[in-house]
């Protein structure tokens, strides 16, 4: 399999990108595709590993390495390098369900522990994947498919998210009535909210789901389970029912002014965003000119976003986009090294500097590096009409606790500072799920405040009751909540049927 | 001994020195007798003892009835004999008690009155128990002589002896305290458990002047064991045999069920029954044979055509022979499969003595024919001082031929002869193509084969298991290349009993192969000897020459097409009948009613006169499932072989299930026919539907079968089988995890020793693979298969002990020096679940342990730790060296592996930067194995096999030969190196015997360590080798490993090493031999715990190869067969290279981690040392309620006390009676050259006994001058038959000149030194027309000079790497994996000349222009001596041969150079031609040698690209 030496012939080479101050002028997506030729040249990069790493998606010094699909990308690789596309589609969707989502958004856990990054760069695995997931819906070869016999058994999803797509997909493939409840408008859960229309526009998803309710899965919008549906309804309708309700519930900065106008949940923005961008039929021109929206005009303003991380690097570019006049965001950790120090060894999840596309379209367009680290709010400044205009900084320094040992951020005196702000957004991670929708089923949570179940299992306290997603294992990954719902699928049937073939 | 622990009788095996004397004119003699016994006695170091050295394995003595003896004798006692021949004499083993012996006897008298014969009286034999050592004496039988007076009816004395017979097997069948050595009018044994001279003294008669005969054959044994036993001594009745049957048990299986069709005229039908089963139970192999030959002889057979038909020469390939002489094996191997195996065997009936040697000639046996009418052969020359004015000729043996003494007829009948004399007898030819059908020219049928296609092909491949990778990576493959696929770093996957994968039945069989008893066989070089062909039909009775006999259907490749087995199916020939069995049941049928109605079924089939049974699983579907193809192959071959129907009806297997190489092989060595996987070709024609092989699909389907079939010779070639016909049926395999009814009732006698799974386990997991396709409830399932990550890991298979986590873990661990990582690293490969026969077991942890700072420190015992042997060539400079640096540091060990060593690095030993390594390998390809090389080392090794390939040879591809490579192995850099499967001086436990002596005389301050792989009975290989002198015996375990293999053998040949350690420490504390030698073991030892358990399990030192590895930063990409290695290790890449990044200290805190560790377990134990640990199975138990069907108790099986071995109780090698210590080391002058350099001389007379002459000296020469001496400065010149390995390893500077003849080995290893042989001036024989020296010359030598003024035996300058020779003929396979130097032949050539030859040049005198016949051509050209240099070259050489040894020969041709020129030819490889020829270019470019080969090599690699 694969060509052997083909990693020293040919150099990596990532997609093409449209240039920062190109792109920012509309909200499509700027990745493209190489040639069929270099793409080939790409997969010939891989060396077929004994051990692939790629595809392990296990903990590694606490933090995942590789796939958690597990993936099989030597395969999938090398019927790419032989021009097998179709047979590597078919490689692919033996473990996933949506590639067309990870091979946008994913970090890409598998690149980072690719054995070929340990001497020079790793294969372009996620461009790869992405190539083939959009060659196969091209040629016609991702279809509907409903299935012959059915069991009679019914399931009810709660919650569109991956986790849930994943889940109902998996679950309507072997022959059960599949309902998914919606309590948005659209389906997606954070693919479609959460994640800006540059880094997986809509459409993407759309096509997705229309191949799904051809296939005879259900979808019901608007129907808020725990609210507007109640637990006990849906446990007398249907046999099972999975949760896959994700880990919405926002982290919240509790600084003085918390109060301020002006200061929104990142998620909230982005929300806004993109559902506006929909209703508008994905026309740029209605958007920045917008008044409709909370905030109204973002042209010329000064945004402030409280995290580091790719949520606040999205609202970086949304807000870039939508013409905000500065852009700083905020990060308490230190600035990571540009390469791999001894004791982050690899496979281990490189703790590297990534610039990502916001920032990259920052330094761009105001022509510095938005992040500033070490720092954090101490104050919300609001004007007289309660609106925010200002905020106060202090930065911050590791100290190690000499109980726990751990490395702690602790304010440095005399570092105060205060820099202006129309806008603040915060992106500092979720904390679990909503609590209306898990006392309504009356489910146990853990103390991380997830749904419990036992460790690598999915039905919860509650008879006929699943769970998967970040509302099982808390705020993660795109990749991480598509395994979820397929194990959350097979250990369903399996408590359905008494076997499982999935 | 009786079964005990892992040790099973049946494992034994025996080699051994043959003799034999006979008078051609019949003429008798006490002398002829005096001089066999002297023949035997001279033999002792081809002979076994036991370890207190008082007690041989087995001498025995067969001659003619001694009459003058037997007639006064008799008349003291009043016993009337009459004349010769008119009475029958047994030699009995009695019981030594006196009841039980008056029973015996009275028995014999009974049944011999019964069978119409008078019986005169017994004679207890005079003996004299005193020579004999306890062992012998503590089981000594009762001997005595009964004597049968012969009836008048009897019209011969075969007839005689035939009634002798019958009444001898009712005896046997009768008792089973009394054995008969011999009865007979015409022959008689004396045989024992003796030591080569106690023969003599024992038996008193054998000393008696009277005792007269004028035939003598005599046998000396070296067994593997000290098992007590005087009837395992040979002769046996009919034959001495030197050698090891390997298909024994399809031959005996196959012989029984032939019972039912033979008929003989000689034989009543009634006494044919009473003589049956023609081979008792219980025998050696040897003693089975024997039985055979003598059924054959006494139903009417001619003896020598008996000999003729067991042991065939090669003739399917062999266009040397006559068609009469084809067509006579063609019909004879329809009805008998070769006794396949090496054979040297000399038989006699008293009246007519044959020999005959094996296909493979892989036994020595010369032969003298004497001025006064005598015949002397034995295993070596030398054994008998003769004079050579009286000899006549002096010839050996040649492979597959046979010789006859007739001393009625007063006539020696050679192998030309005797042959045409019987494919003359009968028009074999007629009645072969009158009978016999051919596959390929049935006529095909108009029915198109049933194909499966898209998803119903899927269905079926999930249904019969098909895992992913084995369509896109086995299957693709073969189909593509014509080649199994290959794989790198051994297994770290569960057993198959242990696995939660599914694996089909076939996993559960190991492979066996061959080691040290006898040798494996290179079945690529060596093809002539194999053949493929097998028959179907019905048997013939093979007493009875007739036409009919020969009707059955040959098929030349066993494994069929679709299209084949059409035609098969509907083949419409009078006298054979086809039907077909379905194996397909329906789902939920209990398995065992499915077997019987499948056998109720093959009953019905035979009654209706089937011959040719089908069995055929096509038919899968949702409901029908169709029955594992093993376990129905097996199952009804068992139940024919049980009824007696296999030789009635031959079973071919139509089935989905098989796809890989072990897949068929384990199908045809059970005892199919004939396989058609089907399935396996749909997949190939999907992998060109879906564009992943761009090739015609019959092409492919072709090459797939080819390259089947080529896998299945290899596994029977690892054996040491040549041909499938005797693979069939063999059983070679050993189960693990199957359980005792299942083997019992289906694959009965098979070896399984752990228990396992039943009918039931294999019903659910078949069903479970076939619900998996056919969903139950009819839903829909992935129409893609699974990847299960056997060899190269996926996360969603099986589960490898080496994974992302552990590797992670390992390497933070050694390079931070953080035990709490190394650890955590234990907890997770010690996890039960990793599936090993450790992960079963648990400690016995005493109460109270002791503080871990009472325990020996890590310090100590990573002494005891030792690398693995990895050759410089597969892994790279800075990997190898850092192994050694880390060992060396340690005082542990690390191993060259067998690629040689560097000068620098070999001069760096004991400096602070020691990189040389402390063991030095010698394997079979003796790549850079100089006088140097292992006069440097701390041990020596002999790799007698690998757990990667136990069985098997090596072949570094050329473009892996980088010119340094090239340099530490003396080869030519950019052409492929090959190493055969076995050593060419090891094809017996006697000959392994002799290497370890010579090794300890080329460095006597070594330890000699030999490597065996884990395999049934591999507890008596090492029984043998510690008899054999090693200190140090390294038990490897097949998961180990590291090297490139094809992925078939790394899975499924060789043994976990729990099994071979326990069973080789049970083994030798059985035999006394535990404090004889150190126990090492290997095969993916990972952590303290597991090394812990092989200490409990008797293991004293051990090695570690893939962790180290890892430690330096591998991450088992398994591309170590590449070149591509991303990690710098396993890869000569000079880019790759840069990218190392290990050090020395990560293998060290490897090592001192897992001392560390093992010091805990220890403290817990409560021992203090690791010598307290070691055997102690006491401290183990089997884990409780693991759920697994498994049962450890064999391994776990409590051992007697013993001694642990003493540094003090070393076998004793007797240097100092050596020529080499008491003379030329003793010679002032000598010991003056090694100092000074200066010149001096020694003549000295020597024998066959002066075993590996000179080598001691070269030592000390090299010792004393690494580079060695100047040319002839010190000179011996012998006189006398050179012993084995005679001058092997010499350096430069020492010449050792022969007067007189030489046995095998000659110049073995040659490093640098000259050595001549040639014929006294008095001989009676011309030289160039005798054979004047054995075989095997040569083998390994790197540099010096021979001069050979006679012809040499088999396989002369084999894997010749640098060293210039003349000689004036050889035998077959000259020339063989030769990589360097020169030979000059001007005398005939043996076939198979130039077989592997990378390198290196031969000019050969082809006066009749016979060479291409011979030559093998794969790699080399045969062209005219035309340039100059060439010329030159050639011309030199004549002329120093003749300067050395007078050779009229080469005297003739230099004075008619002219006329004799345009006869040599001269062999070159063509691809080391063209090398030369750029390294050439390059050094007139002005460079030096180096840079030359380095450019050359470079353009060589480019141009390749």
């Amino acid at each position: 399999m694969g060509k052997p030496g083909g990693f020293l012939e040919y150099e990596r080479e990532n997609d093409t990108c449209i240039a920062p101050l190109e792109r920012i002028k509309n909200f499509d997506e700027f990745h493209k595709n190489l040639s069929p030729e270099k793409r080939k040249a790409q997969a010939a990069r891989c060396m077929e590993c004994g051990i692939p790493f790629c595809q392990a998606g296990e903990m590694i010094s606490g933090m995942a390495s590789g796939c958690p699909l597990h993936n099989l990308v030597p395969e999938t690789n090398d019927a790419l390098y032989r021009g097998n596309i179709a047979q590597a589609y078919e490689r692919l969707s033996l473990t996933h369900s949506f590639p067309e989502f990870t091979s946008r958004v994913c970090p890409a856990l598998c690149e980072a522990a690719c054995t070929c990054s340990v001497n020079g760069e790793s294969v372009t695995t996620k461009d790869n994947e992405k190539y083939i997931i959009e060659y196969a819906f091209e040629h016609g070869l991702v279809k509907a498919k409903v299935p012959t016999v059915r069991t009679g058994k019914k399931v009810a999803v709660i919650g569109s998210g991956p986790s849930g797509l994943a889940a109902a997909a998996a679950l309507n493939s072997r022959g059960h009535k599949v309902t998914v409840f919606e309590r948005n408008d659209r389906a997606g859960g954070l693919l479609r909210y959460g994640i800006p229309n540059m880094k997986l526009d809509k459409r993407v998803i759309d096509r997705r789901l229309k191949i799904m309710e051809e296939s005879g899965i259900e979808f019901k919008y608007g129907s808020d389970v725990g609210k507007d549906v109640k637990a006990k309804d849906l446990l007398k309708e249907y046999d099972r029912i999975v949760l896959a309700c994700g880990a919405s519930n926002p982290r919240d900065i509790n600084a003085p002014g918390r109060d301020a106008k002006g200061i929104y949940f990142a998620v909230d923005f982005l929300k806004e965003v993109s559902k506006k961008l929909m209703d508008e039929n994905y026309d740029v021109a209605k958007l920045t000119e917008c008044k409709t929206m909370s905030w109204g005009n973002l042209k010329g303003k000064n945004v402030v976003i409280i995290g580091g991380g790719d949520t606040g690097n999205d609202c970086v570019g949304t807000s870039i986009r939508l013409g905000a006049g500065s852009v700083i965001q905020l990060e308490m950790m230190p600035k990571p090294p540009v390469s791999r120090t001894p004791s982050n060894p690899w496979p281990e999840w490189p703790k590297v500097l990534k610039t990502d596309y916001g920032q990259e379209e920052a330094i761009a367009v105001f022509g510095s590096d938005p992040r500033i680290y070490q720092t954090t709010v101490t104050e919300f400044v609001k004007d007289k009409d309660g609106k925010l205009k200002e905020i106060k900084t202090v930065k911050l320094e590791p100290q190690k606790d000499p109980k726990t040992g751990r490395m702690n951020m602790v304010p440095v005196k005399g570092s105060e500072e205060v820099m202006k702000a129309d806008l603040v957004l915060i992106a500092a991670g979720f904390l679990g799920s909503q609590d209306y929708v898990v006392n309504d089923f009356g489910v146990e949570r853990n103390a991380r405040t997830n749904v419990a179940t036992k460790e690598g299992a999915f039905a919860t306290s509650k008879d006929k009751v699943f769970v998967c997603g970040d509302m099982h294992r808390g705020q993660s990954l795109v990749v991480w909540a598509i395994a979820e719902g397929r194990a959350a699928a097979k250990a369903v049937d399996e408590s359905l049927m008494g076997y499982s073939n999935l | 001994m009786n079964n005990q622990g892992l040790y099973d009788q049946s494992f034994e095996h025996d080699n051994c020195g043959i003799g034999a004397i006979i008078d051609i004119n019949g003429k008798k003699s006490h002398k002829l007798v005096c001089d066999a016994l002297s023949i035997v006695e001279n033999l002792e170091h081809r002979a076994g003892k036991d370890g207190t050295g008082e007690t041989g394995d087995g001498v025995g003595i067969l001659t003619g009835v001694p009459h003058k003896l037997f007639s006064d004798e008799c008349k003291k006692m009043g016993i009337t004999l009459g004349g010769e021949r008119e009475y029958g004499v047994g030699m009995f083993f009695m019981p030594d008690d006196d009841l039980k012996c008056a029973r015996d006897k009275k028995m014999f008298e009974v049944i011999t009155s019964k069978e119409g014969l008078e019986f005169l009286g017994w004679r207890n034999v005079p003996i004299n128990e005193s020579v004999l050592g306890s062992k012998a004496l503590s089981c000594m039988p009762r001997i005595i002589q009964g004597f049968v007076k012969r009836p008048e009816e009897t019209t011969n004395d075969l007839d005689f002896d035939r009634r002798l017979y019958v009444v001898r097997r009712i005896f046997e069948q009768s008792t089973d305290t009394a054995y008969v050595a011999s009865l007979s009018c015409r022959t008689i044994v004396y045989k024992g458990m003796f030591l080569v001279g106690q023969l003599r003294t024992f038996f008193l008669d054998l000393m008696d002047k009277r005792y007269e005969s004028n035939v003598s054959m005599v046998h000396s044994r070296f067994s593997t064991n000290t098992n007590p036993s005087w009837k395992l001594a040979h002769p046996n009745r009919m034959l001495v045999h030197n050698g090891e049957i390997n298909t024994i048990k399809g031959n005996v299986d196959k012989m029984l069920a032939r019972e039912e069709t033979m008929e003989s005229k000689t034989f009543s039908k009634d006494d044919m029954t009473r003589v049956l089963p023609v081979i008792p139970k219980f025998g050696s192999d040897s003693a089975m044979l024997d039985n055979t030959l003598e059924f054959l002889m006494m139903s009417g057979m001619e003896l020598p055509l008996a000999a003729m038909i067991l042991i065939p020469e090669p003739w399917s390939h062999n266009d040397t022979i006559s068609m009469e002489r084809r067509d006579f094996y063609q019909y004879y191997a329809t009805m008998m499969e070769p006794w396949d195996g090496p054979a040297s065997i000399l038989f006699s009936d008293g009246d007519v003595m044959g020999a005959i040697l094996d296909r493979n000639g892989l036994r020595p046996s010369r032969y003298y024919v004497m001025d006064d009418g005598r015949l002397i052969l034995a295993s070596e020359v030398g054994v008998l001082d003769l004079e050579e004015a009286h000899i006549l000729k002096k010839e050996r043996l040649h492979p597959g031929k046979m010789l006859v003494v007739d001393m009625k007829k007063h006539k020696i009948y050679g192998d030309e002869e005797l042959k045409e004399h019987y494919a003359l007898e009968k028009p074999y030819g007629e009645w072969l193509d009158g009978n016999m059908l051919e596959l390929k020219s049935l006529k095909i049928p108009n029915i198109k084969p049933e194909s499966y296609e898209g998803d119903d092909l899927i269905k079926l491949l999930k249904a019969f298991g098909y895992s992913y990778e084995e369509c896109r990576e086995s299957i693709l493959n073969m189909a593509l290349n014509g080649a199994e696929q290959i794989g790198s770093m051994g297994i770290d996957t569960p057993l198959a009993a242990l696995s939660g994968e599914y694996q089909p039945l076939f996993n559960y069989f190991k492979q066996l192969f061959a080691q040290v008893t006898n040798p494996p066989i290179d079945a690529d070089r060596e093809k002539i000897v194999t053949s493929t062909n097998v028959y179907v039909g019905k048997n013939g009775n093979l007493l009875e020459k007739k036409a009919e006999n020969c009707h059955v259907l040959k098929i030349h490749n066993p494994i069929l097409t679709d299209l084949d087995m059409i035609k098969i199916k509907k083949m419409n020939k009078p006298g054979f009948k086809v039907s077909e069995v379905s194996t397909v049941y329906y789902k939920s049928t209990p398995i065992e009613r499915v077997l019987d109605h499948l056998f109720v079924e093959v009953d019905k089939a035979y009654k209706d006169g089937t011959n040719i049974l089908v069995l055929s699983d096509r038919g899968v579907d949702e409901n029908r499932v169709a029955l594992p193809s093993l376990l129905a192959v097996a199952a009804v071959h068992q139940h024919l072989v049980r009824t007696k129907k296999c030789t009635a009806m031959s079973l071919i297997l139509e089935s989905g299930e098989p796809r890989e190489v072990h897949h068929f092989a384990t199908l045809l060595g059970f005892g199919a026919c004939a396989v058609n996987p089907y399935l396996a070709h749909a997949t190939i024609g999907r992998l060109i539907d879906e564009g992943n092989l761009n090739k015609d699909y019959y092409a492919a389907v072709e090459d797939y079968d080819h390259a089947v079939l080529k896998g299945i010779v290899k596994i029977a070639s690892k054996m040491g089988i040549s041909t499938i016909q005797s693979y069939m049926g063999s059983k070679i395999f050993e189960a693990v995890g199957v359980n005792k009814e299942v083997i019992d009732t289906y694959f009965t006698g098979t070896v399984s020793r752990v228990g396992g799974i039943g009918l039931e386990d294999i019903a659910d997991n078949t069903d479970k693979q076939h619900s998996k396709a056919f969903d139950p409830l009819g839903l829909d399932t992935t129409m893609t298969l699974d990847s299960v990550g056997r060899h190269k890991m996926r996360s969603q298979g099986e589960k490898h002990r080496y994974n992302p986590q552990t590797i992670h873990m390992l390497q933070s661990a050694v390079r931070e020096g953080n035990y709490e990582k190394f650890k955590t690293y234990t907890s997770m490969v010690d996890k039960e679940e990793t599936g090993y026969l450790r992960s079963l077991m648990d400690f016995e942890f005493p109460e109270k342990g002791i503080d871990i700072s009472e325990v020996e420190d890590e310090k100590e015992i990573v002494k005891r730790f030792k690398t693995g042997a990895m050759s410089y060539g597969s892994i790279s400079e800075e990997a190898h060296e850092a192994l050694a640096i880390a060992m060396n540091h340690l005082k542990g060990k690390s191993n060259s592996g067998e690629g040689g060593e560097s000068d620098e690095r070999i001069a760096s030993a004991g400096t602070d930067h020691d990189r040389s390594s402390a063991i030095k390998q010698v394997a079979s390809g003796r790549f850079g194995v100089t006088s140097k090389y292992l006069v440097s080392a701390k041990e020596l090794q002999i790799k007698m096999a690998q757990g990667a390939k136990p069985g098997e040879g090596g072949h570094l591809p050329a473009g892996k030969v980088y010119p340094w490579i090239a340099k530490t192995r003396h080869s030519t850099p950019g052409v492929s190196l090959i190493s055969p499967p076995p050593h060419h001086d090891i094809y017996s436990i006697e000959d392994l015997a002799q290497l370890i002596f010579d090794l300890k005389c080329a460095n006597k301050n070594a330890r000699i360590s030999v490597k065996l792989v884990s395999e049934a009975g591999v507890g008596t290989v090492a029984a043998g080798v510690a008899k054999a002198g090693a200190r140090v015996i390294l038990i490897s375990g097949y998961d180990g490993g590291t090297g490139a293999a094809p992925i078939s053998s790394i899975h499924n040949a060789g043994l976990p090493w729990e099994l071979g350690l326990a069973e080789t420490h049970q083994t030798l504390i059985m035999n006394g031999l535990r404090d004889r030698v150190i126990i090492e073991t290997d095969g993916k030892l990972m952590s303290g715990r597991d090394v812990a358990i092989a200490a409990c399990l008797g293991a004293e030192e051990f090695g570690f190869a893939t962790a180290p590895l890892v430690a330096l930063g591998c991450v088992m990409m398994r591309v170590c067969n590449l070149d591509t290695c991303p990690m710098g290790i396993a890869t000569q890449n000079p880019e790759l290279r840069k990218r190392f990044a290990g050090k020395p200290e990560y293998v060290e805190n490897f090592m001192l981690f897992i001392a560390r560790e093992l010091r805990e377990y220890m403290a817990k134990l409560g021992v203090r040392t690791l010598d307290e640990l070691v055997g102690r199975v006491d401290f183990l138990k089997a884990k409780e309620d693991t759920g697994v069907k498994l049962s450890l108790d064999q391994i776990l099986a409590p051992v007697e006390a013993y001694n642990k071995p003493d540094k003090d109780n070393l076998y004793d090698f007797k240097l100092e009676t050596t020529p080499d210590e008491r003379v030329l080391l003793a010679d002032k002058g000598v010991m003056e050259s090694i100092k000074k350099g200066t010149k001096s001389k020694v003549s000295i007379e020597i024998k066959n006994t002066d075993r590996a002459f000179g080598t001691l000296l070269g030592a000390e020469i090299t010792r004393k001058n690494p580079e060695g001496l100047k040319e002839d400065t010190i000179v011996v010149n012998c006189k006398g038959a050179g012993g084995q390995s005679f001058g092997a390893f010499i350096p430069k500077g020492l010449t050792l000149n022969i007067t007189g003849e030489a046995n095998d080995y000659l110049g073995k290893g040659l490093s640098g030194g000259k050595i001549t042989v040639c014929a006294p001036d008095d001989a009676g024989y011309e030289p160039e027309e005798n054979i004047i020296l054995g075989n095997v010359a040569l083998y390994g030598a790197t540099s010096g000079e021979a001069y050979i003024a006679g012809m040499a035996g088999e396989r002369f300058c084999v894997r010749n790497s640098g060293a210039r020779a003349v000689v004036e003929g050889v035998g077959e396979h000259g020339c063989e994996y030769m990589t360097g130097g020169c030979a000059v032949v001007i005398g005939p050539t043996g076939k198979n000349f130039a077989a592997g030859m990378s390198g290196g040049v031969a000019y050969v005198l082809d006066e009749d222009n016979h060479l291409y016949r011979n030559l093998n051509k794969e790699l080399v050209l045969m062209e005219q001596v035309e340039s100059k240099a060439d010329v030159a070259e050639l011309k030199d050489m004549l002329k120093k041969h003749v300067k050395h040894t007078k050779s009229k020969k080469a005297t003739k041709i230099l004075e008619d150079f002219d006329e004799y020129l345009p006869k040599f030819k001269k062999i070159i490889p063509a691809d080391y031609k063209s090398l030369m020829h750029l390294i050439h270019t390059f050094e007139e470019q002005g460079m030096n040698s180096e840079e030359a080969a380095i450019e050359a090599f470079n353009a060589r690699e480019k141009e390749g690209k």
